[in-house]
C-alpha cells in the first residue's frame, strides 16, 4: 500500500530528456552484428588486442572499430548509478537514535538493534543495512548523510529528472552522465552507456553517442520460430541491422530506426558473455541479478563506462515503512556488496565505483500511517575499492529543520557530479555540469 | 481491444488506465483492478469530473495511494499531490503550491477500509469520523483562493475549476492522439468546448479525431505495446487464446495493471534496444502457431512470391519503398547459392518465417 513505486518522471519530462539516443545516418559504417556469426568474437581484457573470430562478411569492420577504439584507450574507470526509487528515508538508514527529537517525531517508525556509525557516533546504520554498515568499517563506503539541494522540489519526477539531468532545469534534454559520454564516449560503442533497467536510463541520455538499455544479458538473441539454419539467421540478422539504418526524416521513425540499430548492435556485443556463476555469491533479487551480469559484462572486457539500474525495492513509504523499506534496504545492501566482492575477485575493484542515491529524502515527523511524506535531504552512498570513505557532509541533526519541517542538506548532489567527473572519470566538470566553477567540491575517491 | 466491436472506447479505457496509472504491484488485488478497469471503461466519453470522482473513491486508488490511510489525526499528501501533480494541474506550471499539497490532503481525509485475512481489503467507505472538518485555504495568494470546510468531493472539484486545469486536460489528451503540441487557437477553443460542456470528454476526443492533424502523414506515432500486440492479433484474426501475451508486454514496456508507477507508462519512450527485443518477442509468440512447415513447404516459391505472402500475412500494412526494398534484398539473398536437395523446402520455409518476423519488427510497422 506504499504509493508508488519505481518512479520515473512524468511524460512531459521524459518527452525531452529521453530522447537522446543518436541518428545512425546514412553514411556511417553499418550497425555492427551484420554477418556476425553467433559464436562471434571474443573481446579480451579491457585494452587488449580485440580478437574476432568467425567474421569473415563483416563490412568495414564497424564492430571491431568501435570496440577496439575503445578498449585501445586503456581500462576506463566505470561508474555505476543505482537509484534508490521513491525518495529514501535517510533517517531510517541512519538514525539520530538517542535524539530525543527523533523520538518523538517518529514515535512508531524509530530504528534500533543497528551498530554505531564510526564517524558520527550520534547516528546508528539500520540493521538491514549491516552490509553497506561492513563495506563501511572496511573504508570502501562513502557516506553523504544529508544529500541533495536547497528547497527540493517534491514532485518525484521533477527531481529525479534533476538528478538526472545534473541540474535543477526542467528543460534539460540530456543526462549528466550522457553529457560525459559525449565528451569522452565512441560513436559506435552502444555499451559504453548501459542502462540494466530495461528501459533507457535518463541519466544516460546523449546528444551524439550510442548508449544502449538491456534488462538481462543472458537472452539478448534475435531467433525466430524454426528458423536454425546459420545462413539465414546471419541473413535476417543483417536485414534486421539495415532496416533500422534506413533514411528518415521524420523524427518519431527515425528514433525507431535507431533503436533498431543499436539493438543490432547491443545483441552482437552481449553474445560473448561467458555463462554466470564464476563470481562471489550474490542474493537472490533483481538488483543482484543485474549487477552479476554487470561483473561478468566488465568481467569479459567489454568496454562499458556508466551504467545504470533501480535499487531493489521501493522507498515511497507513505505507509507500512516499516517492512517495505526494511526489506529493499537489505536486498539493495547485500547485492551491493556481493558485486564488490564479485570485483575484488575479478581483480576489477580498483576500476569500479558504485553510486546510490534517491531524489529526496523524506520528512522527519512521521505521518498518521506509520510511514513518511516526502521531505528534503536524503541519503546517498559512493561505494568500491577506490571511495575515500570519509563522510560528504555531515548530519545536520533535527535542530535545524526548514520551514516545512523538513531536513537541510549538507552537500550538493551538483557537487557531487563535479567531484566525480574530475576525480574519478578524469574530465573537467565544466560543460558537463552547468555552474560547475562556482560549486564545492567533495574528497570522493582516495 | 483485441476483439471488441468499439475500439474508440478500448482505447480510451487504455488512455485512462495510463492516466489514473494504478498498479496492482502495490495493490495486490486483481479483482479490484479490474473493478477499477469497469469504471475507466464506463467512463471512458463521458465526463471527466464523474470520472476524477469515481477515481478517487475507488478502492484500487484507495489502495494505490494511501486513500485509506489519509485521516484528521495523521493527513497522508500520496493522493492530493498526485490528484493535482498528475491527473488534474501538472507539475512545474506554478498551479498549486506545497501548502497546497497539505491542505488538499487534509479535504480528502475520511476513506477507510477494513482488512479481511481471506478476502484482504473490504468496506470501503467514506467515514465522517476520520474527515478533518476544519477550514482549508486552497491557492492561497492567486487571484482565485478558495476558502472552505472542504471534503473529498470539493477537493476534485477544486482542481477542475482551477483555472490553469483546462489547459492540462487538453494537452495531455491531445498528447495521446498526436505527437506535435495542439495549435495554440486549436487548444484555445478544445478548451472553451471542454469547459462549456461540463467537463465532458466526449466532444475533446471527436474534435481532436476530426483534426488534420492526426492525419499529418509525416507525424507518426509509435504503437504503444498493447496496441501493437492488439494489432498482430487482430491481423491473424485472433483472440487472446494464450496468458502469455501479459509477461510479453511487459517485456515490450507495457505490463497491464502494472504501470511503472503513478504517472502512467513513459509514451514517448516505447522504443529502446530492451523493448525493441520484447516486441521482437510478441511477434515471435504471433508467428508461432502458423509457422510455415519445412517438411511441405514450396520448393520452388521465387523471392517476389515469398515476400508477397509474408505481406499478406499481416494484411498487407503500408510499408515505403526503402523498407520493401531491403525486403526484397532479403528475400533475394537470403538463401545459398547452392541448395542441397533438402534444404530447398526448408530453408524457404525458413526464408518465409524470416520475412514475417522482419515485417512484423520493422520500424514502420512499429509506427501508426
Amino acid at each position: 500500500m506504499s504509493c508508488c513505486n519505481d518512479y520515473t518522471r512524468s511524460a512531459a519530462l521524459r518527452a525531452v530528456a529521453g530522447r537522446g539516443l543518436p541518428a545512425i545516418e546514412p553514411g556511417m559504417p553499418l550497425p555492427a552484428g551484420t554477418g556476425m556469426d553467433r559464436r562471434g568474437f571474443l573481446l579480451r581484457s579491457a585494452g587488449l588486442a580485440l580478437s574476432v573470430y568467425g567474421a569473415g562478411r563483416i563490412a568495414g569492420g564497424a564492430l571491431e572499430e568501435g570496440i577496439a577504439m575503445a578498449a585501445s584507450t586503456g581500462p576506463a574507470p566505470v561508474l555505476v548509478s543505482i537509484f534508490l526509487s521513491g525518495g529514501i528515508d535517510g533517517l531510517n538508514v541512519l538514525a539520530p537514535f538517542e535524539d530525543p527529537t527523533y523520538l518523538s517525531l517518529r514515535p512508531t517508525l524509530k530504528v534500533s538493534g543497528g551498530t554505531t556509525f564510526s564517524e558520527d557516533p550520534r547516528l546508528m546504520w539500520h540493521p538491514a543495512a549491516s552490509a553497506l554498515a561492513g563495506l563501511h568499517g572496511a573504508g570502501k563506503v562513502s557516506v553523504m548523510p544529508a544529500v541533495g539541494y536547497t528547497h527540493p522540489n517534491q514532485s518525484h519526477f521533477t527531481s529525479r529528472h534533476f538528478w538526472e539531468v545534473g541540474a535543477l532545469d526542467v528543460q534539460a534534454r540530456t543526462g549528466w552522465l550522457g553529457r560525459y559520454l559525449d565528451r569522452v564516449g565512441q560513436p559506435n560503442n552502444a555499451i559504453q552507456g548501459l542502462s540494466l533497467q530495461g528501459q533507457l536510463s535518463p541519466t544516460l541520455a546523449t546528444t551524439n553517442v550510442a548508449v544502449a538499455a538491456t534488462s538481462s544479458a543472458d537472452s539478448y538473441r534475435f531467433e525466430s520460430p524454426g528458423v536454425w539454419d546459420d545462413r539465414i539467421e546471419d541473413a535476417m540478422a543483417a536485414s534486421f541491422g539495415r532496416l533500422g539504418t534506413l533514411p528518415s526524416t521524420n523524427p518519431i521513425l527515425g528514433q525507431a530506426n535507431q533503436a533498431q540499430a543499436n539493438a543490432a548492435i547491443l545483441s552482437s556485443q552481449l553474445d560473448t558473455l561467458p555463462p554466470p556463476g564464476a563470481g562471489a555469491a550474490y542474493p537472490d533479487n533483481d538488483l543482484a541479478t543485474r549487477l552479476e551480469s554487470l561483473a561478468r559484462m566488465l568481467g569479459a572486457g567489454l568496454p562499458i563506462r556508466c551504467a545504470t539500474m533501480d535499487a531493489a525495492g521501493g522507498y515511497d513509504t507513505h505507509s507500512s515503512q516499516k517492512t517495505d523499506f526494511e526489506d529493499g534496504l537489505k536486498a539493495t545492501s547485500d547485492a551491493v556488496a556481493a558485486f564488490q566482492a564479485d570485483l575484488e575477485t575479478r581483480g576489477l575493484a580498483e576500476r569500479v565505483l558504485v553510486h546510490l542515491w534517491s531524489e529526496f529524502g523524506r520528512r522527519p515527523e512521521e505521518n498518521g500511517s506509520a510511514g513518511t511524506d516526502h521531505g528534503a535531504a536524503g541519503v546517498g552512498f559512493l561505494v568500491g575499492t577506490r571511495a575515500a570513505g570519509t563522510m560528504i557532509g555531515e548530519h545536520p541533526g533535527l535542530g535545524t529543520l526548514d520551514e516545512e519541517g523538513n531536513l537541510p542538506a549538507t552537500a550538493d548532489f551538483r557537487s557531487l557530479y563535479c567531484s566525480l567527473l574530475e576525480d574519478w572519470l578524469g574530465t573537467e566538470a565544466e560543460g558537463i555540469v552547468p555552474g560547475a566553477s562556482a560549486l564545492a567540491r567533495y574528497a570522493v575517491v582516495k | 481491444m483485441v476483439r471488441s466491436d468499439q475500439p474508440l472506447v478500448e482505447r480510451m479505457t487504455l488512455v485512462w488506465h495510463d492516466w489514473f496509472a494504478t498498479s496492482n504491484e502495490d495493490v495486490g488485488n486483481a479483482a479490484l483492478m479490474i473493478e477499477q478497469n469497469q469504471l475507466l471503461r464506463a467512463n471512458a466519453l463521458g465526463s471527466f469530473e464523474t470520472l476524477a470522482l469515481e477515481v478517487t473513491k475507488n478502492p484500487a486508488m484507495l489502495l494505490f495511494l494511501s486513500g485509506v490511510e489519509n485521516h484528521k489525526d495523521g493527513p497522508n499528501e500520496n493522493y492530493g499531490r498526485e490528484l493535482m501533480e498528475l491527473f488534474t494541474l501538472g507539475a512545474d506550471r506554478g498551479a498549486y503550491s506545497e501548502a497546497d499539497v497539505r491542505e488538499l490532503a487534509r479535504a480528502l481525509t475520511g476513506w477507510d477500509a477494513d482488512w479481511d485475512d481471506d478476502a484482504g481489503y473490504v468496506n470501503f467507505r467514506f467515514d465522517p469520523e476520520r474527515h478533518d472538518t476544519g477550514v482549508k485555504t486552497l491557492w492561497a495568494g492567486s487571484g482565485h483562493a478558495q476558502t472552505g470546510t472542504f471534503d473529498w468531493q470539493d477537493a476534485v472539484r477544486l482542481c477542475l475549476h482551477h483555472p490553469m486545469h483546462a489547459e492540462f486536460f487538453v494537452r495531455k489528451l491531445w498528447s495521446y492522439f498526436v505527437p506535435t503540441p495542439p495549435p495554440d487557437a486549436t487548444r484555445a477553443s478544445l478548451e472553451s468546448l471542454y469547459v462549456s460542456s461540463g467537463f465532458q470528454i466526449r466532444p475533446i476526443v471527436e474534435a481532436i479525431l476530426a483534426h488534420p492533424d492526426l492525419y499529418a502523414a509525416d507525424a507518426p506515432m509509435v504503437k504503444p505495446p498493447v496496441v501493437y500486440t492488439a494489432g498482430l492479433l487482430r491481423a491473424r484474426q485472433r483472440g487472446i487464446d494464450v496468458s502469455y501475451w501479459s509477461w510479453l508486454g511487459d517485456g515490450a514496456g507495457q505490463l497491464l495493471f502494472h504501470p511503472p508507477n503513478v504517472a502512467g507508462w513513459n509514451d514517448n519512450g516505447w522504443l529502446d534496444t530492451s523493448t525493441i527485443k520484447g516486441r521482437w518477442d510478441v511477434a515471435w509468440y504471433a508467428l508461432h502457431p502458423d509457422m510455415p512447415d519445412g517438411e511441405s513447404y514450396s520448393t520452388t516459391e521465387t523471392p517476389a512470391e515469398a515476400l508477397a505472402k509474408a505481406l499478406a500475412h499481416w494484411g498487407h500494412p503500408t510499408l515505403g519503398a526503402a523498407t520493401v526494398a531491403e525486403l526484397q534484398h532479403f528475400a533475394e539473398t537470403a538463401l545459398p547459392a547452392v541448395l542441397a536437395s533438402w534444404e530447398q523446402s526448408w530453408l524457404r520455409a525458413m526464408r518465409q518465417t524470416a520475412l514475417r518476423h522482419l515485417i512484423a519488427t520493422c520500424p514502420e510497422f512499429q509506427t501508426s
